[in-house]
This record gives structure tokens, sequence and C-alpha cells, in this order.
């Protein structure tokens, strides 16, 4: 079996966004996964040398309509089933208020455990103590696409005088990081200051998403 | 020189074509615009109660119901909130000063860990705006301000908010604490929220889910009735 030409398959951001990324077609592990952690997936099956491990991604934007979700991974496991041994589906709950959970229940595959990939990332014990509320999270994957993701959606490149209506209520914008990106972390910051927040940078590498991976890819 | 022509004096307009005019630019999200219909209205000797529910209530109305059909998305409904909000701050305390009809009280708030308020803050709105009075504790609520409230204000309705599928659970608590309490059956539960549905409002024992604050109002409404009714039977 060849390696996956990694680097050159993993679609722009854009892409992930609206469309996600197919399947190869080779291995024997299918991960369904959110578009959103597409790069994070593929780096963790690079550096793990797992090459009996494929992975499709839904379109990340279905994370601003979790309602969506459940039947988008229905499909996905239905149409993917037959091809390989094993499918595990890389979304945690993710607003769908454990609907998922059934869904992913009723036909047998297992998911991440946890509300949203937040809490994976930071680590789920150490998300839910911290207990907070008043805060704002961005992922590596998220802050390069605010615009798309938060920006445009909630209709501030055309009213700006919504920002209080929505973010009144926080504090602070909290950038999970994934990566040591310097670039990354100011453009993360600029994103904290159009919302009027205050700033403050976690490194989280990939959390519990390479644990739960290494996890599926041994079985 | 088209647009000079073309711009619209509303105090030059009738009353009917005032209102449509007001509801055009309540859909539009034009707060100045709707400060200046509800005072215009008001110095024609319209009463406050007829501004609030002929103009303001009947042009949410239909943001509301293209809100529902997909035709509007939030930001617009929330342009259409604050222009509201603008003609109610006019019309709230005439209202008060001219006893304007009252549905009955609610005591409203998002549940505690949660912050969001953005749809909370739409169903006091327009329950205001159904004659309900409200009164609105705000965001990350225990179970203790809910109870201590809806006693000291003697309400009719809790309303109870949520936006995280994290924190929506924690309405059972309130529910099942008023149980514990013996007063569950004092009060009209209503509850809502993005993520909740009709399904979660059952198994947690509220009265009813509301999808929307057009859809709280009526329920409310119905509620309300149906207890005066009980009131007179018995």
């Amino acid at each position: 079996m060849t390696t996956r030409p990694l680097e050159t398959t993993l679609p722009d951001d854009a892409r992930l966004t609206s469309e996600g990324f197919a399947a190869s077609g080779r291995g024997r592990t299918l991960l369904i996964a959110c578009g959103a952690l597409a790069r994070e997936i593929l780096a963790l099956i690079r550096l793990n040398g797992w090459a009996h491990v494929d992975v499709t991604c839904l379109p990340a934007i279905l994370h601003n309509h979790p309602d969506r979700i459940p039947d988008a991974v229905r499909d996905a496991v239905i149409e993917h089933r037959d091809a390989y041994d094993r499918l595990a589906v890389v979304y945690a709950d993710c607003g769908t208020g454990g609907e998922l959970e059934r869904t992913c229940d009723d036909l047998g595959v297992e998911m991440v455990a946890g509300p949203h990939c937040y809490a994976f990332f930071d680590g789920l014990g150490r998300f839910a103590a911290r207990d907070e509320i008043t805060s704002f999270y961005l992922t590596d994957f998220l802050a390069r696409q605010f615009d798309a993701f938060v920006w445009k959606p909630l209709g501030l490149d055309r009213h700006p005088d919504l920002l209080a209506m929505y973010f009144g209520n926080y504090e602070k914008l909290v950038y999970l990081a994934q990566t040591q990106d310097d670039s990354l972390t100011a453009k993360a910051r600029d994103c904290a200051a159009r919302l009027g927040l205050a700033f403050e940078r976690r490194y989280t590498g990939y959390g519990d998403l390479a644990t739960t991976l290494e996890h599926w890819a041994a079985a | 020189m088209a647009d000079e022509d073309d711009e619209i004096i509303l105090s030059e307009l009738d009353d009917d074509e005032l209102v449509q005019q007001m509801f055009d630019d309540l859909y539009d999200g034009l707060k100045e615009e709707i400060e200046e219909g509800v005072n215009i209205l008001l110095d024609r000797g319209w009463t406050p109660y007829d501004v609030l529910t002929k103009a303001l209530v009947g042009g949410m109305t239909i943001v509301g119901n293209d809100f529902r059909d997909g035709i509007l998305f939030v930001p617009e409904v929330l342009l259409a909130a604050n222009a509201m909000k603008g003609g109610m701050a006019i019309l709230k305390p005439l209202l008060a000063e001219t006893g304007a009809p009252r549905m009955g009280k609610m005591v409203i708030g998002t549940v505690k860990g949660d912050i969001h308020d953005i749809g909370k803050n739409l169903v006091s709105m327009m329950m205001e705006g159904a004659g309900f009075e409200v009164v609105d504790l705000g965001i990350n609520n225990p179970v203790e301000k809910y109870l201590d409230a809806l006693k000291a204000e003697d309400a009719d309705i809790l309303g109870m908010s949520a936006l995280l599928t994290t924190t929506m659970p924690y309405m059972k608590v309130v529910i099942d604490t008023m149980k514990e309490q013996g007063i569950r059956d004092n009060y009209i539960v209503l509850v809502g929220g993005a993520p909740l549905n009709e399904e979660f409002g059952r198994a947690i024992g509220a009265d009813a889910y509301c999808r929307d604050a057009a859809v709280a109002v009526e329920t409310a409404k119905q509620f309300i009735a149906r207890k005066h009714n009980q009131m007179a039977a018995g």
C-alpha cells in the first residue's frame, strides 16, 4: 500500500469549509470528520505513519448548522461502510444535543467524546474544570476562517453595530492553538480586537484528538 | 435628484400609509424612522397601545414570519428588533400611564452557565408588545434566582432560555426543584432556545417549547386564557 501524498491532497480552507474532503479510497479504517479538523487529522496520520487510515471530511460550515450534522454523518457512514473494515466519526456532540450520539449508536460507529472540539483539544477534564462561560473560542482552523464562520454569518461585515448584541456578555477570546504559528496567533489576536474582547492564547497541540485517533488506529 | 424627490416624508403620509411605511422601516431595521413614526402617531392622538400593537407588533410579526420561513436571517431580525426597541422606549412609560390591558406576568432568564440572551431578549420584547409584564433576570441564572423572582413578582409564567446543548439540561433542574417544592403547577413554564425541540420540552416537564418569539407570545396567551377559564369554572 502506498502512502498518500498528503501535502498535495489537502484542499484549501475555503473548500474544506464548503465542500469538505473526499476519501482516497485506500486503507482499512475510515475517519469521517469535520472539515475543520482535516489538517490536524492528516498531520496525525502522517506523524504516526498510519497508512491504513483514510479520512473524509464533511463541509466544515456544518459547524454553524449543527442540526444538519447527524444526517450528514449518517449519509457518509452509509456511503462508505462497505468499503472499509472500520469507520469512526471525528465529531464530538458539536451542538447536536445528543442527536449525533444517537445516530452513531444507531449506526454502530464510535465518535469523539465530549461537547465540542474546543473541549477535546483542551482536554475534556481540563476544559470542564475551567468552567468558563464568558469565553469565545477559536481553533487554528477557525482563526484562519474567522470571517467565513463568525464575522459574515453574523452580519457583522454589514452591520458592525450588532456586535454588542452578539458579544456583549463575552469577556475573552481564547485561541486554542494546535500549532506554534506566530502569524496565526496575530490573526487570532486581531479577531479578539475586532470583537472587542480580551485575548488569551492556549497551546493545546492535538489534545484528546491525538489519543482518540491513536485508539482507533490501533484497533 | 431621484433620491431627493423620492424621499418619504413620514408626517405627510396618512395613518394607513404611515403604518405600512413603519412595517417597511421595521423590516429594514430603521430605528430613527420608527421612533419618528411612533411620535407622529402619538401626536395624531393614537393611544400608545394602538401604536404598539398595530404598528410595531404588526411589523415585527411580518419580520418573525419571514425569519421562520427562511427569508430573513438573524442579523436582519436583530436590526428590526433594535428598531422596535427604539419605539418601545417611547411607548413603555406611556403604556403604564394609560393603563393598557395586562395579559399576565412573566419571569424570564437564560439558564445557569449560559450567557446568550438574543433569543430571550426578543421574547421579552414581543411579550411586552403583547401586553405581558416581563421581569427579565438576564443571563446565567441559578434555580434560586428563578424561584425567588417567581414568588416575589407573583408571576404567572416562567420562561427559560438556553443556546448551548451543555446548558439546556439545567432547565430540568429548575422544573424538578419546582416539583420538589410543590409549586410546579402554580406556573406556566415555557422554554426555548436554538438546540431545544418539542420532545426536549416534554421530557423535562415544561408546559411548552416555543420555537420563536411569536410562538412564545401565542403560547403564553393560550395558557393564560386556559388558566382564566379554569379559574372561572372553579
